[in-house]
């Protein structure tokens, strides 16, 4: 025993229970299914370009532009069916995912009576929460992964490859088109950041896991429909939301970054505000459960 | 072992749960504590391992504050509290992983090792690879027994460890709790079954309605209580009149059993020769033992009822 106490590091201290937290977060059914049906969304919307433009037609009545973004390229080059994919599964796929599993991660284990055993173990409750905060995140980047990588693989069996023609006009190679394809699914993974960090919040409100996922995933429909309301303009900046969709600015040349860093100060605002919040409320909190 | 001062919880709602409690667990005893359902016993757990915080009074676990010295005390504490919880998509074995895992001072390189022995000791190496989900409820209160010795412990804080088992499991855990002793391992031992505590306990706390009413040895508590004289004879009539004359107060009469009040003086030698002197057919006579409930009866006033 004194060897174990003389041993912890940083890195020993943390480790093995983030470790064991990812893991055990990806041996869940829920976890699984919710991948799952990620991984299908790219190939529904594949297949349905495919079906619509067999006779060599446009996607959409009116052809370019009018469709969801970046539809229309797909039938040029499968490449843009990462970004489409990418671009419909971020306002409420993949955020309701990620608030399914962030909600879950206190809350679930509370309901199910193992959090009182983590702690006595001790894990340590700022430890535990860390190792549930980068859990989350790697089931963040995970979930774009998937929607990503499902899309690339559609997108070269059912569509030509070659080169990209950008939103601005310009053309790059097939490589560098992958390579802004990557970068934008690292944006799209960040972009979750606040969500996950609200989700973990409420998590470590209640005693549900049902109670958690379902609030979590509620503020996601009502912050995307208040960002809808030209009204609201004056809090809209400050919806997490609301700078989503400027992970498009990748595909220009030369890219510009405003949105990017705008969406990515947002998110580590969201992180910063909610997990202090989630930090005290879980030390401070009688564990009955 | 375990000190406790003036130790209060009162819940949210306003419920007193715990209500002043001075505990003295002394190292190496097999603690007691006993009490019906929903006499603070749990709730008292919870603030001695650090899950919730007292409203008032303090908390000493190993000669440490709790909950401020959790991450030193409860890596040399083994806890099962109000039943076993797993995680039942695992399997035993990975369930022990995990809880290992959430122990910072755990060696990973021991792990598995130590996880063998601990499911070796509880009987279900077989059942180790099988998902928790699966399990028995006797099989869930054995892994959360083994999750509590995944390293050798100081002491042992066992919440119920026979609640939901058959009488053949309870004689298993009785068994290894009897076995941890013997090794050194202070046991505090919470239980609303008096045959349990005064099975395997030296030492007895009994709680009624969040308060403290006696603490001491089983010894010590029995002893408290006076035992009642007892005789069995069919000439029962007779008994009495002989015993009231030896001064024997409080007398029943109960098919062919007569009980009174022991004596406080004389040898009931003398006693038993007075009615056979005077032609009783003695077919029994003795001191009554006074059982943990008798104690328990005469302390509270009343049965061993849940308390509303």
């Amino acid at each position: 025993m004194s060897r174990a106490e003389a041993l912890p590091g940083r890195g020993r201290w943390l480790l093995p229970l983030f470790g064991n937290e990812v893991v055990t977060v990806f041996r869940r059914w829920r976890t699984l299914v919710l991948l799952g049906v990620l991984a299908a969304v790219p190939v529904l919307i594949g297949v349905a370009v495919r079906i619509e433009t067999r006779d060599g037609g446009s996607v959409g009545p009116r052809g370019d532009g009018q469709g969801p973004a970046f539809l229309s390229q797909v039938t040029n080059n499968g490449l843009f069916l990462v970004f489409a994919a990418l671009a419909a599964t971020l306002p409420f796929f993949l955020p309701m995912a990620v608030g399914v599993v962030a909600g879950d991660s206190v809350a679930g284990e509370a309901n199910s009576g193992t959090l009182r055993y983590l702690l006595v173990a001790p894990a340590g409750r700022s430890r535990l929460l860390l190792a549930k905060f980068t859990a989350t995140m790697v089931f963040c980047l995970a979930a774009t992964l998937v929607v990503a990588v499902s899309a690339l693989v559609v997108g070269v069996l059912l569509f030509p490859l070659g080169e990209v023609t950008l939103i601005s006009g310009t053309t790059v190679s097939f490589g560098e088109g992958l390579l802004r394809g990557l970068l934008i699914a690292g944006v799209v993974a960040l972009s979750l950041v606040g969500i996950a960090s609200l989700g973990l919040f409420v998590s470590t409100l209640t005693g549900s896991g049902i109670a958690a996922m379902a609030t979590t995933v509620g503020v996601v429909i009502t912050v995307q429909i208040l960002d809808q309301f030209p009204q609201l303009h004056a809090i809209q900046p400050y919806l997490f939301p609301h700078y989503w969709m400027g992970f498009a600015d990748l595909l220009r040349d030369p890219v510009y970054p405003d949105q990017i860093w705008r969406n990515l100060g947002l998110q580590g605002l969201y992180a910063g505000v909610f997990g202090s919040a989630a930090w005290a409320r879980f030390t401070s909190k009688d564990v009955l459960a | 072992m375990i000190e406790t001062a003036g130790l209060t919880k009162r819940y949210r709602g306003g419920q007193l749960a715990v209500d002043g409690l001075d505990l003295v667990v002394p190292r190496g005893s097999v603690f007691g504590f006993l009490g019906p359902n929903g006499s603070g016993k749990t709730t008292t757990i919870r603030m001695l391992m650090g899950l919730i915080e007292p409203t008032s009074g303090v908390a000493r676990v190993l000669g440490e504050p709790m909950p401020r010295a959790v991450g030193r005390v409860l890596p040399r504490v083994g806890a099962l509290i109000e039943g076993p919880a797993l995680y039942g998509f695992l399997s035993g074995h990975d369930n022990l992983v995990r809880f290992d895992a959430a122990d910072p001072t755990a060696d990973p390189r021991t792990r598995a090792a130590r996880i063998g022995a601990a499911l070796e000791r509880v009987g279900l190496t077989a059942a180790a690879g099988k998902k928790a989900r699966a399990y028995s409820l006797g099989m869930k209160q054995r892994l959360g027994l083994a999750a509590a010795l995944l390293r050798p412990r100081e002491l042992l804080v066992l919440d119920e460890p026979t609640n939901g088992l058959d009488p053949q499991g309870m004689r298993e855990i009785r068994a290894l709790v009897r076995e941890l002793a013997e090794d050194g391992t202070t046991v505090f031992l919470s239980s609303h079954l008096l045959d349990e505590i005064e099975q395997v306990c030296t030492h007895v706390a009994v709680m009624a309605q969040g308060r403290l009413l006696t603490q001491g040895t089983v010894r010590e508590l029995a002893a408290s209580v006076t035992g009642r004289l007892a005789v069995g004879t069919p000439d029962t009539a007779e008994a009495v009149r002989v015993l009231k004359e030896h001064g024997v107060n409080d007398l029943t009469v109960r098919g062919e059993r007569v009980t009174g009040e022991l004596p406080g003086t004389g040898d009931l030698a003398e006693l038993n020769a007075a009615l056979v002197r005077a032609g009783v057919r003695v077919r029994a006579f003795g001191a009554e033992r006074v059982s943990l409930e008798d104690a328990f009866v005469a302390l509270t006033g009343e049965g061993f009822d849940v308390a509303g």
